[in-house]
């Protein structure tokens, strides 16, 4: 062993480490010596972690460090600056009317930047992303509004829910038909309702009798002419947009067994200025009405 | 074996001394590994004058006077831009070089700066080896200052050493701590001009003075100061022997032809002394022109040995030359022992041929052309980039939105760029749908009905609108859009493409 590692490179007059690869020698040079300094004063640097933050976990807690530093106080800290430096716009947001608002071009972008984050937070589970919807949960782009479109009222809906448990939530249910309706006059009412919005009926359907029926059970909501009524939710059936879908299956369905989806209120669990931005943000989706 | 290392080889074997290579001093008798650690063994350059020492305090000079006094060159753009003609704007994410202003989404030119600069390393090295390292890069200024600030306080090579061997005395305690300060108030400087490329620089250093400066200010003033005083003042040429990969990188790179700092050992060997050569030249027997007074490894600031060939350690300052240079005009030789040359040369003169300096040839043609083509693009982007931009991000959820009549909208996310330092109105258009209607979301129109995008100097600002196709027949799928903006006053024009989704067609 000691042998070979007497080898000394003639070139450079340094010892080698006397392992060989094909004729190729390793040369044993020391290191530097305040490269092993540096590692000394990494490990101190370490020890000095221990003794700034929280370091050794403890049987309950852990080593708190002189600094008294924790991830958890830091994010406090850090939301309360921005709690100020947000402060200002967002008393005005809460001060503010709706139209006001809506006319501020500062106010209007800071609402809808706060709006979008609550939208993702609370409300893109159900309606999208980017309040596109899904089969029974509304599109809030469009302009067809269940509840009606106006910032207030949109405001309204947020902030009490739909078919909710507060008193000013938005209520009315479309009943099941079943045991009312025969199971042609479904069928007829089904085409009926297609054929206001322009939709083809099924070959050798009873137009007349879904005309008749229409009128005597779904007009009261729907109106005569099927053009809905806002105060109970009852959807226009003449526009080209479908809730649940057009085909007459769905729409059957609907007869049938009625309809009555849920949106829960928001007042109480919102704070004031993000149900107006929420608001805000909503009605410039590009459906809100003037 | 290659002709490049035949002479590689040929040179080490000459140069060597002729005696068996010594034991190195840390290793011990009986000692079959030697140390694993190595303390570092101080060098003391001698001072020494000549052409290229001039060279090095010329470019110390330039560089350090720009580095030193850039920040306060002042640049006028008007109100609404900072007046200082180098500036890195990190808050308002702003890059400003004279003429130049660069924005975040600009940083390619960056990376241009970046090719020109490694190929420029390159070329220097095929033309004369490491150019860089031996008068340009800051390691070397900066060493080359803190050296000269030793000399001044602590005496040239012997009295250094003289005094460094000696025991502590009141006047070498004083000398010592009067060196170190004025390293510590170089370093502090040192850093202290760092900052001054991030902020307005008058008035950081009103700030600076005053103690009302940000507290990142200091903070990197004092990294700025340690690093420079422990690289500078006690890491020296460690850095260029152990942390630096150039001298490993350009050792790959070189070839036979780049000039070197290379003692013409044809010339110089056997070593003599002069008596000796004196009597063997009478005696008609050969003798070098080396007469191993040691003056060019004294002077050196890696502490080599040139006379052992081109190596690792040798950053080619050319400051052997002018001390092998002075001795050699003493002795009435030659000048020229050691020189830039090649060892081609070395065996041309040898074997009697001519020899021949191929500065041109296709490496540094190659490179040469590399930097032309990488600058020419640069400056030509540079000169003819567009002073307002559009970028269009169409709308995931949803992709169209069905209305009420059955006519589909697209919305969209736009945002505009105006990277003039005034303010400048827009007027945006979308070609590619037969009839559409654009609603700007919180945006009212003109008195005059017109829908015009005001965007403040030197800024951007993004808009949602929506595009509906209100055409009888329902649209494709997807059809692709062209956005135009228009600058209503210049006339100027910016476009992207995008895309206008519809329903899928039923089955």
């Amino acid at each position: 062993m000691a042998d070979e590692h007497k080898d000394i490179d003639a070139v450079t007059g340094t010892a080698t480490t006397g392992h060989e690869w094909d004729g190729i020698r390793e040369l044993n040079t020391p290191l530097p010596r305040w490269w092993l300094w540096s590692f000394y004063i990494t490990i101190v640097w370490a020890i000095g972690y221990w003794v700034v933050y929280p370091a050794w976990p403890l049987l309950t807690t852990s080593t708190q460090g002189i600094t008294g530093w924790h991830a958890r106080s830091a994010i406090i800290t850090d939301l309360a600056e921005l709690k100020v430096q947000r402060g200002p716009l967002m008393d005005q947001l809460a001060s503010a009317s709706l139209p006001e608002i809506a006319d501020s071009p500062q106010l209007l972008d800071f609402a809808r930047a706060q709006g979008r984050v609550a939208f993702a937070d609370n409300c893109a589970p159900c309606h999208g992303a980017g309040g596109g919807g899904a089969k029974g949960y509304a599109n809030l782009n469009d302009d067809d509004w269940l509840w009606g479109g106006k910032i207030a009222d949109i405001e309204q809906t947020i902030r009490f829910g739909v078919r909710s448990t507060h008193d000013k939530g938005r209520a009315g249910n479309m009943p099941p038909f079943t045991g009312v309706l025969k199971a042609n006059e479904v069928s007829a009412v089904a085409d009926f309702t297609r054929s206001l919005s322009g939709l083809p009926a099924e070959k050798g359907v009873d137009l007349a009798l879904g005309t008749k029926l229409f009128a005597d059970n779904c007009a009261v909501c729907h109106g005569e002419a099927g053009k809905g009524n806002r105060e109970l939710g009852a959807p226009n059936l003449t526009d080209k947009i479908w809730l649940y879908a057009s085909d007459k299956a769905t729409i059957e369905r609907g007869i049938l067994q009625g309809r009555g989806a849920v949106m829960p209120l928001w007042d109480g669990r919102l704070s004031e200025p993000v149900i107006k931005a929420l608001a805000v943000y909503v009605y410039t989706f590009g459906g809100g009405e003037k | 074996m290659t002709q490049l290392e035949e002479l590689v080889r040929d040179a080490e074997v000459k140069a060597r001394p002729q005696s068996a290579a010594p034991k190195p001093a840390f290793m011990e008798e009986g000692d079959d590994d030697g140390p694993l650690y190595a303390a570092r063994r101080n060098i003391y350059p001698q001072s020494v004058r000549g052409f290229f020492r001039n060279i090095k305090w010329t470019a110390l000079g330039i560089t350090l006077g720009i580095y030193y006094l850039l920040p306060f060159v002042r640049w006028d753009r008007g109100p609404d831009a900072p007046s200082q003609a180098v500036l890195i704007d990190f808050p308002n994410r702003r890059f400003y070089f004279f003429f130049i202003e660069l924005w975040p989404q600009e940083v390619y030119y960056l990376t241009g700066l970046l090719i020109l600069a490694a190929i420029g390393l390159f070329l220097m090295n095929a033309l004369a080896g490491r150019i860089w390292c031996g008068y340009l890069c800051p390691q070397t200024v900066w060493t080359d200052l803190f050296y000269a600030i030793e000399r001044f306080f602590e005496g040239d090579r012997r009295e250094h050493m003289k005094s460094d061997a000696a025991p502590w005395t009141v006047q070498k305690v004083a000398f010592k701590a009067a060196k170190h300060f004025t390293w510590i108030m170089v370093a502090w400087w040192t850093g202290g001009a760092w900052v001054l490329y991030f902020a307005d620089a008058p008035t950081l250093v009103k700030e600076l003075a005053s103690g009302t400066a940000p507290s990142a200010a200091y903070l990197w003033i004092g990294i700025l100061t340690l690093t420079t005083y422990i690289f500078a003042g006690h890491m020296r040429e460690q850095v260029c022997l152990y942390m630096c990969p150039w001298p490993r990188i350009q050792a790959a790179l070189t070839d036979e032809y780049a000039l070197n700092v290379t003692y013409r050992y044809d010339r110089g060997e056997p070593r003599c002394s002069v008596k000796k050569s004196e009597q063997l030249r009478a005696a008609g027997q050969p003798a070098g022109d080396c007469v191993d007074c040691l003056q060019c490894v004294h002077v050196c600031p890696t502490g080599i040995d040139i006379r052992a060939g081109s190596q690792l350690g040798c950053i080619q300052c050319g400051i052997c030359i002018d001390a092998c240079d002075r001795v050699m005009e003493k002795l009435c030789r030659p000048t020229g022992l050691i020189a830039y040359d090649t060892d081609l040369n070395i065996q041309a003169r040898r074997e009697g041929r001519p020899m021949s300096f191929h500065l041109v040839r296709w490496r540094t043609s190659l490179y040469a052309a590399i930097i032309a083509i990488a600058g020419g693009i640069m400056i030509y982007t540079l000169a003819t980039r567009d002073s307002e931009g559009i970028s269009v991000i169409h709308d995931r959820n949803p992709m169209y939105v069905q209305l009420s009549d059955g006519s589909v909208r697209n919305a969209y996310t736009i945002r505009i760029v105006n990277k003039q330092l005034k303010s400048r109105e827009f007027i945006l258009s979308v070609d590619g749908i037969p009839s559409t209607l654009i609603d700007y979301v919180g945006l009212p129109p003109r008195a005059d009905g017109r829908q015009l995008i005001t965007v403040g100097p030197d800024q951007t600002k993004e808009v949602r609108v929506m595009a509906t196709d209100y055409s009888a027949t329902p649209p494709a799928p997807s059809t692709t859009v062209l956005f135009t903006l228009t600058d209503i006053d210049s006339g100027a024009t910016a476009q992207m493409r995008d895309h206008f989704f519809g329903p899928a067609s039923k089955k």
